[in-house]
């Protein structure tokens, strides 16, 4: 239960973790770009070693970095192979009776796994580091500039921070409901996924009559604090940049600057790996 | 007079039956004072209580806050109606915002656009007046009923209100939760601030100035809570319970015993039966 209130924030309270959310965002969006530009194994490596090196610093034990890649190894496994057989190219490395496997497929399925996996690490070592309300105060604050275009965004943050304390509530309630139900002989244990689906269906119905009794005392709640959506507010927690997060914005900046120069104007990668022939 | 009641009169808009929650009301409650308001369920007590900063309007008759009117579409006067009379609720899970106890109780003075850092120092003020400054950085989730209701009282405060209107604030506590809110609401009105309880247990009746007693809809009784706990009759017939030591009391000057005609706690009806031969 207590994971559920921090999602998987994992607290060492590390430079990383004290860094701006806002700083770790964007690196993470910007990242996630890059990804699809890195050219040769030589530049998976680095992104690699990028990677592991932040996790040194942050603290987090690479296990349980790592654990957060076993959610998507079904993913990588079943786009590796689809990849690895349908993929043709020029030189046929394997043919055996109606299964033919290409240089290219092989290549093209390696890369594939070591880009889903990148994919996941670095956003992973985000929510590791950062807790969910920073990470709701950090949009909040990137997204501004859309109040220009009428874009309600104080009141989409509020709802996420609602929803973010609503969770273990309602999980809580979910257990109590479901116990409920047991106790009257309620089984949710046996039967395939259509006979447990079924099985949630009173336990779904209770819950979000709940919900919404929950949302009318709320809402009448932040009427009697005067809540307006519209009304001039202050805001009590202001995110300030310091030099440490300009710093770690510049080395995140320059290592993926290294991809795309990589990419489109000095193939060092190939020097490196012509060392070695 | 902090609250003023004219024969005020509100129904639920409901298209077949609409139901009359308080009928023709006259009120006042005084700066400073301690004031039960009792009732069994559907006694309209609740109604009252939201009356009182205007998240109902009267269907007929008139509220006022220090002489302004609670029937007002100006989101700016309502306003100003919610910051003098504060309002806490029976689940305090349904009452928060924030995932942390500081940007919950900071929440107030945002709406009201205080400035930063007055919004620091009302927070200090908020949770010292609780006994709750040890944990300004936790999250609620982990807190007993008593101390989230606390929390939620320090929300409250920090709008700086002159009256705090409890509406079943210890209907869902424990006893201890509930001796602990009672205790900081008899800590506050010691500071000036005129509090309202609203509750059906009548032993949190014993410490207020004045006790006033609903039952369908209207005000029937209304006097020192000496003065209420003496008309037996009357508290049979609208359904309300005696604290145990009262009726113990009550039971034994029937009976003929000399006891005195006051209210005990248990502590002092012990002694008072110890002395008698």
């Amino acid at each position: 239960m207590n994971n559920v209130v921090f999602g998987q924030y994992y607290p060492t309270g590390s430079v990383v973790h004290r860094l701006d959310a806002r700083i770790k965002l964007l690196a993470v969006i910007f990242y996630i770009i890059t990804v699809f530009f890195i050219r040769d194994y030589v530049m998976y490596a680095a992104m690699f070693v990028f990677i592991i090196g932040l996790t040194l610093v942050a603290k987090i034990p690479l296990k349980v970095l790592l654990r957060t890649v076993r959610t998507i190894v079904f993913l990588v496994l079943v786009t590796s192979i689809i990849n690895l057989f349908f993929t043709t190219g020029e030189v046929l490395w394997v043919h055996w009776k109606f299964i033919k496997i290409y240089k290219e497929g092989v290549e093209h399925a390696i890369k594939l796994a070591l880009r889903l996996i990148l994919l996941m690490l670095f956003p992973s070592l985000l929510t590791l580091t950062t807790t969910p309300m920073e990470l709701t105060d950090a949009l909040e604050s990137l997204m501004k500039p859309l109040k220009l275009i009428k874009v309600p965004v104080h009141a989409i943050a509020l709802i996420m921070s609602i929803a973010l304390r609503m969770i273990p509530i309602l999980m809580e309630e979910t257990n109590k409901i479901m116990l409920a139900q047991k106790a009257r002989g309620a089984d949710f244990d046996t039967g395939g996924a259509l006979k447990k689906a079924k099985a949630m269906v009173p336990v779904l119905v209770p819950l979000f009559v709940g919900a919404f009794r929950r949302a009318d005392e709320l809402a009448l709640a932040m009427d009697a604090r005067c809540y307006s959506s519209v009304a001039k507010r202050t805001k009590y927690k202001v995110m300030r940049l310091t030099a440490k997060d300009f710093v770690a914005g510049f080395i995140c900046f320059a290592v993926f600057s290294l991809v795309f120069l990589n990419k489109y104007l000095w193939p060092f990668d190939q020097m490196v790996l012509a060392l070695f022939k | 007079m902090a609250i003023k009641f004219e024969k005020v009169t509100y129904e639920y808009p409901a298209e077949d039956n609409a139901v009359v929650a308080v009928k023709n009301v006259d009120l006042e409650i005084e700066d400073g004072s301690f004031v039960c308001i009792c009732g069994e369920n559907g006694s309209g007590k609740s109604t009252l209580a939201k009356l009182m900063n205007g998240l109902l309007q009267p269907t007929s008759g008139v509220v006022t806050v220090d002489g302004k009117t609670t029937a007002t579409e100006e989101e700016e006067e309502l306003f100003a109606i919610r910051q003098k009379v504060g309002m806490v609720f029976q689940n305090p899970d349904n009452q928060m915002i924030a995932s942390i106890i500081e940007d919950e109780i900071a929440f107030g003075p945002e709406n009201l656009g205080v400035p930063r850092e007055e919004i620091g120092e009302r927070i200090e003020y908020a949770l010292s007046a609780v006994g709750m400054t040890e944990y300004r950085h936790n999250t609620p989730y982990k807190l007993s009923g008593g101390q989230k209701q606390r929390i939620a009282i320090a929300a409250v405060l920090a709008m700086r209100p002159e009256v705090l209107v409890l509406d079943e604030s210890t209907a869902m506590l424990d006893p201890k939760g509930r001796a602990e809110v009672l205790k900081v609401a008899h800590e506050l009105n010691d500071q000036g601030i005129t509090i309202v309880l609203i509750t059906h247990f009548m032993e949190e009746a014993t410490q207020a100035d004045r006790v006033v007693v609903m039952s369908e809809g209207r005000v029937v009784m209304d006097g020192t809570p000496e003065e209420i706990f003496r008309d037996r009759a009357s508290i049979e017939k609208y359904d309300l319970e005696l604290p145990i030591t009262d009726a113990i009391a009550a039971d034994l000057l029937q009976a003929g015993l000399p006891l005195e005609d006051k209210i005990y706690s248990e502590k002092t009806l012990a002694e008072a039966i110890c002395r008698l031969k």
